[in-house]
Order: C-alpha cells, then structure tokens, then sequence
C-alpha cells in the first residue's frame, strides 16, 4: 500500500498566508470565547463539593435537584453523567458548612427522598473488609455513592498555580531546547505554533463549557509536547534540505520538507488519533475530556506544524546560512553519500 | 552493515527476559489472603510472627501457599476462600486469646496469585490507585504553625527555668507568635542572660532591643534550620501516629505519604464509610503519668491472691507482668512535649528523653519531690483500654521539666519507648482538605474501560501497520509490543500505583510510540525509493532517523518533566507513566524493531528486495512494489 504519490513538492507555502489568516482568526475567536464564556473549571480548580450516584432505575434529575437546593447549599448543578442512572451533583464552597460533611448530609438526603433509610453495612470489597454508608429501602438499593469529591479552596488555588507553571516551564524549555538544537527562529516559530493549538484547545473547551479538570491539564501539555515533537520533524527536513539542495530558495526548501515529511505526519498522526479515539469511545467519561482534548490537539497539531510553524519561520527569515553553518552539532546528511538525494 | 554484534542481542534477550518476568505478576490476578497485622501501638510485628503463624495454620491442618512477612503485616496466601476464612478464624484465635482485647488485627486480603520463585524475586504487580479499585482518599494539612507554636510555648519554659537556675532576673517573658521576648531592668543583667541561654538553646538565635515600657529586651526567634526540623518531625510524628490508627481499621494495603512540606496523603483502598475512618484517623490516644502502688495489698493483688485495693486499677505491662497502678492522674500527655531516645550523659546507657511545658514541669518537680525511690508508671490508652508502657523507678529530684527514663533498655527498646510516647497524640492539628470517595464498581469499571481502549486501540495500530508496512510493519508491531511489556514491567518494578490516568498515558505512548517506527519506516522507503540497495536502505533509514527520533522525544520529554515537576495526583500519575514511556518508546524502536530487522535481513549477503510495502516511483514503473 501506498497512500502518497507526490509527483513534485506541494506549494504549501504559496497558501500560508491564506491559512495564517483563517488560523488567526481562530485563534482570536478562541481567545474571544475563552474571556468571554470562561473556562468552566473543576472541582480540583475551584474547590467545592461533587457527589456521584447511581441510580437503581434512571434517575428523576428534577426531583434530585429539587431536593438538593432545599438543603440550601447555593448555587447547585444537578446532571446526568454517563447513563441516565449516573447523577453528578455539585455544590460550591460554603464558608458555614463544614465541607467535608456535605457529601454525608446530600447523601442522606437522596436516600431520603428515594424513601430509604441510610444504614452502615459490612461488605466485602474485593476480599477486602471494608463498611459501607448504604441506602436501604427493605431489601432495595434504590441509590448508591459511587464517587465524592471535597476539595478545599487551598488546595484548587495551588493547583491553579501549579498548572500555570507547568505551561511556563514547557513553553521556555521547549523553546530553549530548539533554539540550541536549530536556531531561535525555529524556537519562537515552534512554540507559536503549539501555544496556538493550546488556546484553541482552550477555546473549545470555553465555547461547549466542556469540563476543564487537571486530567485535561494533563493532556494539554502531553499536545504541547507533542505538537512541538511535530514542528521539530518538519525543522529537521528543512535543515537537511537546506544542506542539499543549494538551488532552492527558502519557501522552495520549506515546500520540500514539508512534502517529504507529510506521509509520516499523516500516519503517525493517524496512529495517535486511533488510540486516542479508542479512550474516546471505550475510554467511558472518565476519560472523555481527555480523549476530546488530545483530539483536537492532534487535528490543530498536523495544521500548525504544517503551516503555522513553518510560515512563521519562513517569515521571521530562516537562512541556509543560520542552519548549515551552526547545526554542526546535528547528524547531517553526509554530502558524498551516494544514496543520499531523495528526489520526490 | 545491518548486524548486530551478539553483545547487542544478548542486551535485548536480557531486557526481554526482565520485561516479562516483571510483566507476568501482572497477569495472575489475585488470591485470597489473610494479614495479619498490629492491633497496638505498643505491639510491634517483626518477622518472628512469621513461625506462629505457620504453626497455627498448621495445628488447624490448613495449608498455605506461603506465609510473608513485609515489613509491618505478616500474610498467608490460600487457594480458595473457604481455607482463607477458616485461617482468618484460627488465627484470630491463636493469637488473640482474649477476644476483648486483641493484639492482633486478623483481616481478610488479597495477595497477588504469582508463584512465590516470582514474589520471591520482589516481581510483584503494581498497586491498583483508588480511581481503579474503590476506597477514600485524604489530604490532610498539618497545621505548622502551631507546631511551631507548641515548640515556642516549651522553649519559654526551659528559659525560665534556666534563668531561674542561673539566678539571673528578668522582668518577664512572653511569647509571642513564635518568638520569645524577655525583658530586664538593665543591660548587664541583658548581657548575663544571653551569654547563658545562647549555649543551652542552641535552636533560638537572640536579638537585642527595647521593649514598649523602655526596657531592655531580649528577643529568641527559632533559627531557621531549627523550624524547618521542628516542622519535620511533626510531619514525620503525625504520619506515625496516623499509620497506627490507620492499622487499626484492618485495611489491607493503606497509604499515608507525605505530600510536600506540609501534607500527609491518606488512602484506605476498599472503605466507603468516610465517616468511620475519619472517626478512626482524627481519634488521640491519650498518655497518662500515674503512681504505681507498692504496698503489699497492691503487691498480692498483682499477683491475683487479693482484690485491687481502692483507689487503684490494675494494668498489664508491656513485657506482661501486672502492675497496680493509682488512680490518680499526675500528668498526661498534653503536658508531654517531646519525647527523643538518647544516651544517659554519665552511664552511657540507652534512655528517652522527654520533655515537659511548663505547667507539666512543675507537677512532675512537685511529684519526684515527694516520691523518691517509688515507682512511676506511664500509661497508653487506646480504644479506651490502658496499658504500661514503662514504669521507672524515681531517683531523684526532676525539676526543669527534662526526664529522662533510662535502666535496663536496649537502643532498640529506647527507640520504641520514644515513639510510642510520641505515638500517642499528633504533633500539630490536622484538618482534611481534599477528601474522595470512589465506589469499588466504579473502580472496576475504569479499570475495564480503561484495559478496552489500550487492547482496541493497539489491535487498530498493529492491523493498520501490517497492512502497510508489511514485514517492517510486523516488526514494529512486535517493537510496540515490546514497548508496552518493558513499561508495564518498569512499572510494576518501581511498585508504581497505577491510576486511570496513567493508563491514559500508557495509550497515549503507545500512539506516539508509533512515531518512531513510522518514521524510520517512511525513511526507509524514501531511500529505497532514491534507487538504494536494500541494505543501504535500511542502514540509512535507521541512521537518519535516528536524530529526528531524538528531538521528537526530547520535546516530549520536556513537557513530561514538567508535569512531573509541578504537577500532582493525577496529572503526576500520567506523567510518570508518559516520561517512562518516551524513553522505553526509544528503546524499542531503535534497538529492538532493528534487532529485528537486522536478524532477518542482516544476514543475507544479495538483498534484493525489501518487505515494506509497496515503494511507488514517481515517473517510470509506477506501482512497481519494491517486494519480489
């Protein structure tokens, strides 16, 4: 099999600044959305309380609210998760109720209003002994707890920062990185490109209100990493081809990195997104923001590499003489070499 | 040129070898087990339960795969549950003849079912998170200040009492916050003073000044080393006394960590009554100094052959003599400060040092006054039960608010008594900041779902490579494949806890990973394809692609440290998993997949034709594959 049969190098180049202007539009509409809707953070971000339960029968969610705003915790989310039977409850910080009570006080809530009582029962748990708050109406179990969360407004601030450093360290590190192995236009040219893919990722995350939780954190830095991993395929044709071809012009050398390097960006590409796409629909919702945020990171990180990074170098004026002569360091193509001289 | 040297394939015989022998635990699942650990503080479990424990099976005639000791619980492996609950039965009563007051905590567990030549070589399975088997999960915060506070309040004391003992007069001492401020009329009293508490407090750094009223001032603040000790030793004591607690609700496998300066991770896999383990963490143990009575009633009540006499309670040391001790509380823990084993200053025998507040320093000065040549006896209670930790005779006088308990002890026995005195209570408060439930069916469930899209996604990459790579496309399945068995063995070597977000990760890797392999395939192509010969080809293909695989990795790398670094719970359990998985990702597509290749091809001199797919040219014979 053969999917790429490219008779001479694609003018990727010819188009950039067609596509640039489409990617910074984006780009501003994401920015937009993300002030304008705001991130809808987690629990682990903004602190606060979220209980999950499992319904025996599908859950009447107008009657779970109902009952979960007369307890008078504020300003509360009821909704289904997963099933229709999965209920995910939030309630926001509250300075006069102890925090770590309210999951006991909706629980016994819930149980209430199903008609049940709530009783404390041995079970064993995978062989290990283990009690367990249930809810019991005869022999019924009309509710269960599957999940909770309490997360104090200490913790979620720290998380914040520590979440913002983290992007601050990969965004200096990757850019010193490629301004050592390359050159510093590569650097700043790789790291726009990446920061593009994150705000937009951050953008469609503001826009559909999807969950930002540290998973999602988690796999927007694995995109960072990722879509750089991209650029710096790209770079390295470039540099290569620079060496080579003495003839071409710099978007002509661009074109043909870009050319010879796209049949793997594709299937490595594709391979990613299959396993991503696996989580995304085996994955359960557990992992379901995190599988959407590697999506989208895959889809934006093959455009941006292709012609954001690489535009972005051709215009911050990449020479053959800023790579051939400093990139010393690098395993080069060895000009004698008589197989070397891919010709597309 | 495409072969390897024997050493080479002798490294990835010995990585795969390794690689599976980790890997294996993994698969056997579990079988039923019953742990036995310590119902007491003051029972400590060493690896000579071990032989008890075999015999009791044995009188019952119950056989077990093996019995382990691992540290702080002894376990018993049986093949099917019915032996396991009989076993938890017969040793409950073996080792716990008064079933009102157990020593021994007897719960039912699951031990990994590898065969014990695998356990034996510490290839056990990874730890299961929360988030995949159910339980809660604590952050708790230890409130530093008032530990600081707490050591400040007894610094006061010893400057009064040395001041006094020095016959130096100051005009008052205060605490504030955590400094010390004592005032004197002039400033030759000042100078005295400084230059006699400087050497004995070696842990306050002193400033001089003047106080509001216009006195002199002598300011003590704790250097900073010294609060930075202070705060881990109250971490360190907080985490002990939570592992006691802890014990005592039978759960198999609990964690208490420390989590950064200042927290303490607690993780009780399999509870789901968060309100009865917040009871059972959040309870003190209480220690109390009381009198033993030494008459003769006492004496033959003792030994059984009288009543307690009044006023009296009768208690059982740690070496299981009775003692009859007064009711009457002297002093209790609250008064206890600190509690250090050491050496005695003139018999160099091993003792523990314990140091009083204040008020307590007085009472005890007070006691030992009166008491001299009579014993005393420190009690622990727990769930409500007492029991004699020590009871040292009083020799002399103890003013200062420093004991020392010293006299037939080993340094072990010290150690012990030191902790178990400290055991008791929590150096500084704690409170709960985060707190998560997870259902065990939820856990269950993630662990399925999270195992389904690893196995579907991997089967799509590997049927996608074969199909369009061929051989090399087999090969680099086979190096996935090998990829995924050095990480999970890596992993189950560091006894990694595996959460579901590291089994993101490990999906993750394996779809990058790809990226190695598909781009050392593509480059062989294109060499083919610039008219190489099928060995120049596959040299250069991996040579060239060697250094973009680098770079590629790096960067990745870089934003994998950075997680590790700064990020923490699940966003630290995918990024260990991601960084270890980048460079085992290296590995086995550089080494391993041209292992392979080398294997197959290297050996044959005239290579026409390589196994890669179809090689399309463009102009001329289109659609030629390069296969024969």
């Amino acid at each position: 099999m053969e999917f790429f049969r490219i008779h001479r190098d694609i003018p990727f180049m010819r188009h950039a600044l067609v596509l640039n202007v489409i990617s910074a539009v984006m780009f501003l509409a994401a920015v937009f959305f993300i002030v304008t809707r705001g991130l809808h953070f987690s629990i682990e971000f903004t602190g606060g309380t979220v209980v999950e339960v499992a319904y025996s029968e599908p859950a009447d969610i107008n009657k779970v609210r109902e009952t979960v705003e007369g307890m008078g915790f504020g300003e509360v989310q009821v909704q289904n998760f997963g099933t229709s039977r999965d209920v995910l409850i939030r309630l926001p910080l509250r300075g006069d109720v102890k925090q770590t009570e309210v999951v006991n006080r909706v629980f016994t809530g819930l149980c209430q209003a199903a008609g049940g009582q709530v009783e404390s029962a041995a079970v064993t748990v995978a062989g290990d002994p283990a009690t367990k708050q249930q809810c019991a109406k005869g022999a019924e179990r009309p509710l269960e707890l599957s999940r909770s969360e309490v997360v104090g407004p200490q913790v979620g601030r720290e998380l914040a920062i520590d979440g913002a450093k983290a992007l601050a360290f990969v965004i200096i590190g990757i850019v010193i990185y490629l301004a050592l192995r390359f050159e510093w236009k590569f650097g700043v040219a790789g790291i726009v490109a990446n920061l593009h893919d994150v705000v937009i990722i951050l953008g469609f995350f503001a826009f559909f209100q999807w969950e930002f939780s540290l998973t999602v954190l988690a796999a927007i830095l694995a995109v960072l990493g990722y879509s750089v991993n991209e650029s710096v395929v790209i770079f390295d044709r470039v540099r290569e081809a620079f060496r080579k071809f003495r003839k071409l012009d710099t978007p002509q050398v661009i074109d043909h990195a870009i050319t010879s390097t796209i049949s793997r960006t594709i299937i490595t590409h594709g391979s990613t997104q299959i396993m991503v796409l696996s989580m995304l629909l085996f994955g359960g919702p557990s992992l379901h923001y995190f599988a959407m945020a590697l999506t989208i990171g895959i889809c934006f990180g093959i455009y941006s590499s292709v012609f954001v990074a690489a535009a972005i170098a051709m215009w911050l004026g990449v020479k053959r003489e800023d790579l051939v002569k400093g990139g010393g360091a690098a395993k080069a193509a060895d000009p004698d070499d008589p197989n070397a001289g891919a010709v597309v | 040129m495409n072969r390897y040297p024997w050493w080479k394939y002798a490294m990835l015989v010995v990585a795969f070898v390794i690689g599976l022998l980790y890997t294996l635990p993994n698969f056997f699942g579990e079988a039923p087990a019953v742990q036995v650990s310590s119902g007491k503080v003051t029972l400590k479990i060493d690896s000579s339960l071990v032989p008890r424990v075999e015999k009791a099976l044995a009188d019952a005639q119950l056989q077990p795969d093996f019995v382990q000791f691992d540290g702080n619980s002894v376990r018993a492996r049986f093949g099917d549950t019915d032996t396991q609950i009989r076993a938890k039965d017969v040793l409950s009563k073996a080792l716990n003849p008064d079933a009102n007051d157990p020593s021994y905590i007897v719960a039912l567990n699951l031990v990994s079912r590898s065969p014990a030549w695998l356990t034996s070589m510490r290839a056990l399975p990874m730890y299961l998170g929360l988030d995949l088997r159910g339980g809660v999960y604590f952050l708790m915060q230890v409130d530093m200040k008032a530990a600081l506070t707490k050591r400040a309040e007894a610094l006061t004391g010893d400057i009064r009492s040395l001041l006094r003992e020095k016959n130096i007069r100051h005009t008052g001492i205060v605490r504030d916050g955590n400094v010390v401020r004592v005032t004197f009329r002039d400033a030759a009293t000042l100078n005295a003073a400084q230059a006699a508490l400087a050497p004995a407090l070696p842990d306050l750094q002193w400033d001089q000044g003047t106080a509001g009223s216009g006195d002199l001032q002598l300011t003590g603040s704790l250097k900073p080393q010294a609060a930075i000790a202070v705060q881990q030793a109250a971490l360190k004591q907080n985490i002990t006394t939570l592992h006691n607690r802890v014990n005592e609700l039978g759960v198999a496998e609990p964690v208490i960590q420390q989590q950064g300066a200042d927290r303490v991770v607690v993780q009780l896999p399999g509870v789901q009554d968060t309100a009865k383990a917040k009871d059972i963490i959040g309870r003190t143990a209480t220690l109390e100094v009381r009198l033993v009575d030494d008459s003769t009633e006492a004496a033959a009540a003792a030994i059984g052959s009288a009543p307690v006499p009044f006023g009296t309670e009768r208690y059982v040391e740690r070496g299981g003599a009775p003692l009859i001790v007064k009711r009457q509380v002297i002093l209790t823990g609250e008064n206890l400060t600190d509690a250090q084993a050491g050496f005695d200053g003139q018999t160099q025998e091993p003792a523990v040092h314990l140091t009083l507040d204040a008020k307590g320093a007085r009472v005890f000065r007070d006691i030992t006054r009166e008491n001299i040549g009579k014993r005393m006896a420190i009690l622990l209670f727990e769930k409500g039960k007492g029991e004699v930790v020590t009871a040292p005779v009083i020799r002399s006088e103890i003013g200062g608010g420093r004991v020392q308990i010293s006299g037939r002890m080993t340094t072990q026995e010290a150690n012990d008594t030191a902790l178990l005195l400290r055991a008791g209570s929590l150096a500084a408060p704690m409170e709960i900041v985060e707190e998560r439930t997870i259902g065990p069916s939820l856990g269950a469930e993630n662990i399925t779902k999270g195992f389904d899209s690893v196995m579907y996604g991997f089967a799509a990459i590997a049927v996608f490579m074969c199909c369009y790579y061929l051989l090399f496309g087999v090969f680099s399945t086979l190096a996935l494949a090998f990829n995924l068995l050095l990480l999970v063995a890596i992993l189950s070597m560091l006894q990694a806890t595996l959460t579901l977000p590291g089994m993101a990760a490990i999906a993750l890797t394996l779809g990058m990973a790809i990226d190695a392999n598909v781009l050392i395939n593509e480059r062989v192509r294109e060499e083919l394809r610039s008219g190489a010969s099928a060995q120049a080809a596959i040299q250069a293909g991996y040579e060239r692609a060697w250094g973009t695989i680098l770079d590629s990795n790096v960067t990745t790398l870089i934003a994998g440290v950075a997680l590790l670094a700064f990020g923490s719970g699940p966003v630290r359990g995918f990024a260990v998993v991601h960084c270890l998985g980048i460079l085992t990702s290296m590995f086995s597509a550089v080494v391993f997949s041209r292992g392979l290749v080398n294997l197959w091809y290297g050996r044959k001199k005239k290579l026409k034709s390589v196994s890669i797919g179809q090689v399309w040219r463009p102009g001329g014979d289109a659609g030629k594959s390069a296969q024969a």
